[in-house]
């Protein structure tokens, strides 16, 4: 058998990244690739699924219809979105019960975002808003990935994303003209989401090891502290419109570099979240178990059948 | 085919857009039949009026050309460009052509 170059391989490999060629499923790709695809991709499909739970927690409380078919429907999307990128994830051959199994003992991690809990109705509105802004500062160079399904999968992940965040907005907008007591559970809301949503960038560049590499393969476009820097442009003007305070004393406008100084970020809360040790982490995944646990007999009485009428037509 | 305890098949989507346009895969999903895999179909693919029509393909019916291949399949068309009306020269003042 001839003996495959590698070296030549990854050198064809990074020349089609160059020239922004797409990489398809049955092309070659270096292993640290498709590992790290894996691994970003599964973890963006367990964020989706996971972060389903903060906002189920208010579907049957929603203040009124609209606003309950409103929710229901981008709960919904987040299931969609969730599926889109399990499939892309198989692609790679990844099993899909294997990465879903991967996050049920922790091995696996998930945007520590959903860590927290929705306290209040407003919460609908500062997730919305905060935290799906925040996922499409993240997810529109995505659009660009160099890995063929994982880009189609985004820009139809981001298509569905901007109600997302216009409900959360509106839902906010309407707390804050609202009496006294809403305007302050809104308020309330922007308080506790705020710093959760800076971090859901992730790790300062200089503290971001796989930032360099994956900027190379263009899985990233952009650094984490530039997006967020862009988040925080484009969201302090908002909550001011609307009359909230973004909870953080040393924002400031920076002529010099167009754009806001804002505040440290609390990194040691970030860490202890990532660990395990966020307020509602337990919950979350023994929720996302659970749901395995209980449906495993549709899914087993499901292939029975199929297996039989298959016996049956063959 | 016995689908096994862990994962149903995995299904192909196609969707057709609107009358006139061709079927376009649009990613894939697991079920653990045709009927269910056009169901699922539609709540993921179609939540947003993308189509009038759905196909579903078992993945593992599906055979693909080899991307090692790509030169000895495809090079020999970008060769004759005189498939193409560009590499004609036609006569000023003809029209119609
Ligand atoms: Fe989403
Ligand atoms: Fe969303």
């Amino acid at each position: 058998m001839e003996k495959v170059d590698n070296k030549d391989l990854e050198k064809k490999f990074q020349e089609k990244i160059d020239q922004d060629i797409k990489i398809e499923p049955n092309d070659w790709m270096p292993d640290n690739y498709r590992d790290t695809l894996i691994r970003q991709i599964s973890q963006h499909a367990h964020s989706e699924v996971v972060g389903m739970l903060p906002e189920g927690n208010w579907i049957t409380r929603a203040p009124n219809l609209r606003r309950k078919a409103v929710l229901l429907a981008k709960v919904q999307d987040e299931a969609g979105h969730g599926l889109y990128l399990y499939s892309a994830v198989e692609t790679l051959g990844a099993d899909r019960e294997d990465t879903i199994d991967d996050l049920h003992s922790g091995k696996a991690k998930y945007s520590s975002i959903f860590n927290y809990p929705t306290l209040t109705w407003a919460d609908m509105g500062a997730i919305g808003w905060l935290v799906d802004g925040a996922a499409i500062m993240n997810q529109v160079p995505l659009c660009r990935c160099s890995y063929g399904p994982y880009a189609r999968a985004m820009v139809r992940v981001c298509k569905e994303e901007s109600f997302h965040q216009r409900q959360g907005f509106e839902v906010m907008t309407k707390l804050a003209a609202g009496t006294p007591e809403q305007k302050e559970m809104a308020q309330d809301a922007l308080n506790r989401f705020w710093w959760p949503a800076l971090m859901m960038f992730g790790p300062n560049d200089a503290d971001s090891k796989h930032t360099e590499q994956s900027m190379k393969w263009k899985i990233k476009r952009h650094t984490n502290d530039e997006l967020r820097q862009q988040f925080v442009n484009v969201t302090v003007p908002q909550a001011e419109m609307i009359g909230l305070t973004v909870p953080d004393k040393d924002i400031k406008w920076n002529d010099s570099k167009n754009g806001y100084d804002f505040g440290a970020i609390n990194w040691d809360e970030f860490w202890q979240v990532v660990g395990g040790n966020g307020p509602c982490n337990q919950e979350r995944v023994e929720a996302r178990r659970k749901a395995k646990e209980n449906g495993s007999w549709v899914v087993e009485a499901a292939a029975a059948f199929a297996n039989k009428r298959m016996k049956k037509t063959a | 085919m016995t689908i096994e305890k862990k994962n149903w098949p995995l299904w192909e989507v196609f969707i057709r857009g609107k009358q006139g346009l061709n079927h376009k895969h649009v990613g894939s999903l697991r079920a653990s039949d045709s009927v269910m895999a056009i169901k699922n179909a539609r709540d993921v693919y179609t939540r947003r009026a993308e189509g009038i029509s759905i196909w579903v393909v078992p993945s593992n019916m599906i055979s693909a050309s080899d991307p090692c291949d790509e030169e000895s399949l495809f090079e020999p068309s970008q060769s004759k460009v005189y498939r193409h009306p560009t590499f004609y020269d036609v006569p000023d003042g003809i029209s119609h052509m």
